[in-house]
């Protein structure tokens, strides 16, 4: 699909909508858009190689889950394109960022913004937590450590089929915490498998930040000690971003650590450090204060959530 | 006298694996112990090593599925599922991907004690929604689990036994059925896996005490024909009796007594196994004894149905088949 908008812009049209979203339902994961909107901007804009779209704009309700008497159930991934050999394949690791890859998903054009509307509403499949039948998903992650050693099997079994797409994850720095994590990366090391992970190193998680709920040092020399080649960028700096991507990584999986603010572009919510990862607003003066503040941060009218 | 068969995973997997490049073999460290090590010495390019990494192993597996490979996982039992029991249902059991996990040394069939023994696998893979069990009984049917479980359009939990493993059986398994092994009007036994072989050590005495047993193995726990089951309760007198190498809870036992209880059947039902309890380590004759899951186990369960001594004693009973407690045909102790 043809670039329409820059990946600037679209970074902030994802914190636009993320932002309006928040308003109008009196709280978000509106942190999750300050720290990931370039990367999952650049992902969609000019790291994917998907194809068009092969489900409809506006998601379908929920149809029911995986089960032999289901035999139309499909998931997500249609948004991002057919599963050919040629297309990459993209998962959502930490499923809870599912406002924010709707949001892009509209950006890019690939789902109707009315989709947004449906977020977290019963009957619907655009889950508040990414599901697998979610637009853009292929994949449940709402288990953080899953995700990376899915797409390492996925991607050893793409590369045992000579498929030329790319298998890339996006990942939050809390799943390093997560045993599995390091299980997979020395995977990926010892198979020579060359999966594709940018991380929003948030330094987040649900009680706070990280370094006050369980410190994991430094992440870089412990993904190169576990076999990987990584790379460690200002997440907010596409640049930056762009020139990482292209580093040789031949037989080893490539991990992008994104260093980002959580609250780049909203400013306001640093009141609320540590307690990011999901704000709700606590009184209707906040709610205010919140969204003239944000407005004219993001460029935009502040919204009228009264109505 | 019992023909004994060598690992007969062994040779089953390789024959049914090799030259088929969708299956692909998994190993968590436990390659010999598992009868891989053949396989993976002459088929490296369907063989992949997984280490001691179960979490990793099981969403890797689904990653594979999702590839459209088939892969067979080995490991433990135990190690297949307590660990990284989220992964499973994640990666493996939701999607319904094709994945056959092979999970070696079922309940008491190890003397590695609780850490090795899988005890309540059955239980927890009867509640996950698209799971298939298979339980192997004896030789034949560890020669045609790998069939078996690939003919499965989603994932499988299969029961394998491994080392010298008894001939029971002249035919595969097919998936869904159970076979009949005696037909009797006193007492339906129901049992499944190694238990089995001792039902059938018990019967010829059972017989000569008077009392028509009729017996079924069950291969396919899940899913189940209920119907065939009623009518094999239906054609008994006094009622049921289960044994399994399992905890009662959850289990061929649960299995029978829901049946029952959603058919409104009004008959006695008595289920034999591991008695809401962890096992130790021992030798599977002594622990089969100590637990309550060998052929004098279920004689007294019969005495218990019929309200009578039968005056069997362990002497009446069909010969024991004893294994060498460091026999050739096993890896190690374990």
């Amino acid at each position: 699909m043809r670039n329409e908008k820059t990946t600037e812009d679209i970074a902030l049209g994802i914190r636009r909508r993320v932002f309006e979203h928040s308003m109008r339902n009196n709280g978000g994961y509106l942190s999750q858009a300050c720290s990931a909107g370039e990367q999952l901007a650049w992902l969609y804009n000019e790291a994917l190689n998907l194809g068009p779209p092969i489900l409809p704009m506006i998601p379908k309700p929920f149809e029911g889950v995986p089960s032999p008497n289901n035999p139309d159930y499909h998931t997500g991934a249609g948004y991002n394109g057919p599963a050919a050999p040629e297309y990459d394949r993209l998962f959502i690791a930490p499923a809870h960022y599912a406002l924010v890859a709707y949001a892009t998903l509209i950006e890019v054009g690939r789902m109707a913004p009315e989709g947004l509307e449906m977020f977290n509403q019963d009957g619907s499949s655009v889950e508040m937590i990414g599901a697998e039948h979610s637009p853009g998903m292929e994949v449940h992650n709402g288990t953080l450590g899953i995700g990376l050693s899915t797409a390492a099997g996925l991607a050893f079994g793409r590369k045992l089929r000579g498929e030329t797409g790319n298998t890339w994850v996006f990942m939050s720095d809390g799943e390093v915490q997560e045993g599995q994590t390091w299980e997979a990366v020395q995977a990926c090391a010892f198979h020579n498998i060359e999966v594709k992970a940018i991380m929003d190193v948030n330094d987040q998680q649900c009680d706070g930040a990280m370094g006050t709920v369980m410190e994991v040092g430094d992440l870089r020399t412990k993904f190169t000690n576990f076999g990987a080649h990584c790379v460690e960028v200002d997440g907010h700096d596409l640049n930056a971003i762009r020139q990482a991507s292209q580093e040789d990584h031949e037989g080893k999986p490539l991990i992008i650590l994104a260093r980002t603010n959580p609250f780049h572009a909203m400013s306001i919510l640093e009141e609320r450090f540590p307690r990011l990862h999901y704000v709700r607003f606590k009184s209707e003066d906040e709610r205010a204060r919140m969204n003239q503040s944000i407005a004219k941060d993001l460029g935009v009218d502040p919204v009228d959530y009264a109505h | 006298m019992v023909e004994m068969v060598s690992r007969p995973y062994a040779s089953a997997f390789e024959k049914f694996a090799a030259g088929n490049p969708d299956i692909l073999c998994l190993s968590a460290d436990l390659t010999s112990s598992c009868e891989i090590d053949g396989f993976r010495d002459r088929h490296p390019d369907q063989f992949l090593s997984m280490g001691m990494a179960e979490q990793n192993m099981m969403s890797f597996a689904g990653g594979l599925g999702l590839a459209g490979f088939r892969p067979f996982i080995h490991t433990f039992g135990v190690f297949m599922y307590r660990r990284p029991y989220d992964q499973l249902m994640a990666s493996i059991a939701y999607p319904r991907r094709k994945v056959r996990m092979m999970a070696f040394l079922p309940g008491v069939t190890t003397p590695g004690g609780m850490t090795h023994q899988s005890i309540e696998d059955i239980s927890v893979m009867r509640s996950i929604p698209n799971m298939t069990i298979l339980e192997t009984g004896d030789a034949t049917e560890v020669e045609s689990i790998c069939e078996a479980a690939d003919s499965i359009d989603g994932p499988v939990w299969c029961r394998v036994l491994r080392g010298s493993v008894p001939r029971l059986f002249n035919t595969p398994i097919k998936v869904g059925e159970m076979r009949e092994l005696s037909a009797g009007d006193d007492i339906l036994v129901v049992t499944s896996g190694i238990c089995t072989e001792e039902a059938m050590r018990a019967r010829a005495a059972l017989k000569k005490a008077g009392l028509s047993i009729r017996h079924l193995h069950l291969h396919t726990i899940k899913p189940f024909d209920s119907k065939a089951l009623l009518d094999q309760i239906a054609s008994v007198k006094h009622g049921v009796i289960t044994l399994e190498n399992h905890v009662t809870e959850g289990g061929v036992g649960s299995l029978v007594a829901e049946t029952m209880a959603d058919a409104g059947v009004g008959k006695r039902l008595i289920r034999l196994g591991l008695k809401d309890t962890y096992a130790h380590g021992g030798s599977r004759p002594y622990l089969m004894r100590y637990y309550g899951l060998d052929a004098l186990a279920l004689v007294r369960g019969v005495e218990d149905l019929v309200g009578q001594a039968v005056d069997i004693t362990e002497n009446d009973l069909d010969a024991a088949r004893v294994d060498d407690v460091h026999s050739l045909v096993k890896a190690e102790a374990l």
